[in-house]
């Protein structure tokens, strides 16, 4: 067993493979980026192909490769279940999956762990059932959680190497130009998908909406597709927007939300021109509107916003409070819309959005950052991944590469959920180390990390009530009583990389209750 | 206090505690619960129930508690009232056993 510096112990076997965390800014060399096979293509070829079935042969898919796919179309997503479906029939096993996430929709995707189709996997998360189906330990090799920055990073880097890219495409021309702005699923940005497109050996394209060549604007292009299979139905576009996004009318989490931005406002980085990200948690989506409010009571625009884009920052922009977009990903309908009718509003891929290794990420322009937390810990450790039973059920996403980056990380969360506190002695799951959050926000009040001397100074007499950690993790015990830390089992049932690819955590399978 | 008969109280409402208790022929208590929060508050939350239980003088109950995270509070007033019931107690209620 080896312990990492911010004290997780990773078992030796991993430790040596992998490496351990050791700061979040540890890690910085040169190095060479892997490279895609290209199968040339003449003038007499044809890209299109009739079946997924055809496709799979056509690609000479074997036992033993690896897969990939990419999250846009969230709880929407019929692509991953339509393929993995086929090659289950056609009888390859053994395989590697790499999307970019795993949603519930994908439960199906447990029987094909079950029969050996699947046996390895890397995502950034894993949802509901099939997050309970893995940490029941149905897996023989853990699963490799990375963050978006992570995995763009392991991809260029070749920590993953993509044997076939399946991208559902929103609309494409039989060449393979391929966009998110336009079709029946529309999922607005692409970002994750351009990665795997530029470095996988193989790239196919699934689509419900072949349109004339060329096909513009060009998100993917024809130089990085193989083929191209139209199916029925690549997508609910219902389902993009489902689980995020509501407009708060809970006084808890609009209360966590004045404070946030009462907080950013008082702040030196609130000038203008400054930049900010903010997830699509309830509380986290309603200090956009704190925010907003503020910005035109002193006359203040931000040069950009980034993320995970959701309406109210759409809204930002169109009102002139924020020039530009920068998006990955699109969270609802509006934002879909949004990024095909303003040119202000910009699709980056994952690798600009947050790898710690490119050429400087979008993250490091970052003044501003809020984030969600399901735990955090008087370490200012933060857990997105695993509940209070210690069952995987959430996703790493952007939180680790925006929370190291951006010049202030705020956390918002309520100081309980029912009986389960949020602040606790210690996390099930580290996924962003303390050291990267600066302040957390609860309705009680906010703590700042001791870490930032600057900011409890400069935030002296800001008009919100001021605690450490310790003080918020005494509040929420004396409500809810103590809780008795989880039992694992040893089992290592995932492995969590940090963004740099060191392992800043592992997740065991939870042991029997102890009564 | 002696049971009469079964009795409930609560919902099974996220953040209450539904409490179903009868008497029990073998002369013990026995709690059998089912929680949300079971691993982090299992513990905790029978013992509130066996707490109650013996503040009322109960020595004898077959209990079935369905728990949606109710904080100890609620679990106390949850099993106050499904005993008080089981036992046909209407008036003269002791409140006063909620500490």
């Amino acid at each position: 067993m080896v312990k990492n510096t911010i004290g997780r112990e990773i078992p030796t076997e991993f430790a040596d493979k992998y490496g351990v965390f050791k700061g979040a800014w540890a890690k910085k060399s040169a190095y060479q980026t892997a490279a895609a096979q290209v199968h040339p293509v003449q003038p007499t070829d044809s890209k299109l192909v009739a079946s997924i079935h055809d496709v799979i042969e056509k690609v000479g898919l074997k036992d033993g490769m690896t897969i990939s796919f990419h999250h846009h179309f969230r709880e929407g997503d019929y692509v991953m279940n339509l393929v993995l479906a086929e090659i289950a029939k056609m009888g390859i096993k053994n395989l590697s999956i790499a999307p970019s996430s795993i949603a519930n929709v994908h439960e199906p995707l447990i029987d094909y762990i079950k029969s050996g189709v699947v046996t390895n996997i890397t995502s950034s998360g894993l949802r509901d059932k099939v997050g309970a189906a893995i940490s029941s330990g149905i897996m023989k090799n853990p699963v490799v959680i990375r963050s978006h920055g992570g995995r763009a990073r392991a991809i260029k880097a070749g920590d993953i190497h993509i044997d076939v890219a399946f991208i559902g495409a929103p609309s494409t021309d039989e060449y393979g130009n391929i966009n998110g702005y336009h079709g029946n699923a529309i999922c607005g940005s692409l970002g994750y998908a351009q990665v795997d497109a530029k470095y996988a050996d193989r790239v196919v394209a699934i689509t419900d909406n072949l349109v004339p060549y060329p096909n513009t604007p060009i998100s993917i292009p024809q130089t990085d597709v193989d083929y191209i299979v139209q199916v029925d139905k690549i997508g609910d576009p219902d389902g993009i927007a489902r689980g995020a996004t509501r407009f708060t009318k809970n006084p808890k989490e609009l209360i966590i939300a004045e404070y946030a931005a009462k907080l950013i406002e008082y702040s030196r980085y609130f000038k203008d021109g400054f930049s900010f990200q903010t997830g699509s948690g309830g509380a986290s989506l309603a200090v956009t509107r704190f925010l907003k409010a503020a910005m035109l009571k002193h006359k203040i625009k931000a040069s950009f916003a980034i993320g995970g884009i959701t309406q109210p920052m759409v809204e930002l922009l169109e009102e002139g409070l924020v020039n530009k977009l920068l998006d990955v990903q699109d969270f609802d309908k509006r934002s879909a819309d949004s990024i095909r009718e303003n040119e202000n509003h910009y699709e980056i891929d994952a690798e600009m959005y947050a790898s710690p290794f490119a050429k400087g990420a979008v993250v490091n322009q970052v003044d501003v950052a809020v984030l969600s937390a399901l735990e955090i810990d008087t370490q200012f450790n933060v857990n997105v991944m695993t509940g209070s039973d210690g069952v995987i059920r959430g996703a790493s996403g952007g939180h680790c590469d925006t929370a190291a980056a951006s010049k202030m990380t705020v956390v918002v969360a309520p100081l309980i959920r029912g009986r389960i506190p949020t602040i606790v002695d210690q996390v099930n799951t580290v996924i962003t180390p303390g050291e990267s959050i600066d302040v957390v926000v609860t309705e009680y009040g906010i703590a700042i990390n001791p870490k930032r001397k600057d900011l409890i100074d400069a935030l002296q007499n800001l008009d919100v009530p001021q605690l450490t950690i310790e003080a918020l993790k005494a509040k929420a015990y004396a409500i809810v009583g103590t809780p008795q830390s989880i039992v694992y089992t040893d089992q290592v049932v995932a492995l969590i990389e940090y963004r740099d690819g060191s392992l800043i955590d592992v997740v065991r399978k939870p042991g029997e209750i102890d009564e | 206090m002696r049971l009469q008969h079964q009795a409930i109280a609560g919902t099974t409402e996220s953040s209450d505690i539904q409490i179903m208790i009868e008497p029990n022929v073998e002369n013990e208590i026995a709690i059998n619960l089912d929680s949300s929060v079971q691993f982090q508050f299992g513990k905790q939350i029978k013992q509130v129930i066996q707490d109650t239980l013996t503040k009322l003088g109960v020595t004898s109950a077959n209990i079935k508690a369905i728990d949606r995270g109710a904080l100890d509070c609620t679990v106390k007033a949850r099993t106050l009232t499904a005993i008080y019931r089981a036992a046909d107690v209407t008036d003269e209620i002791d409140w006063q056993v909620i500490d």
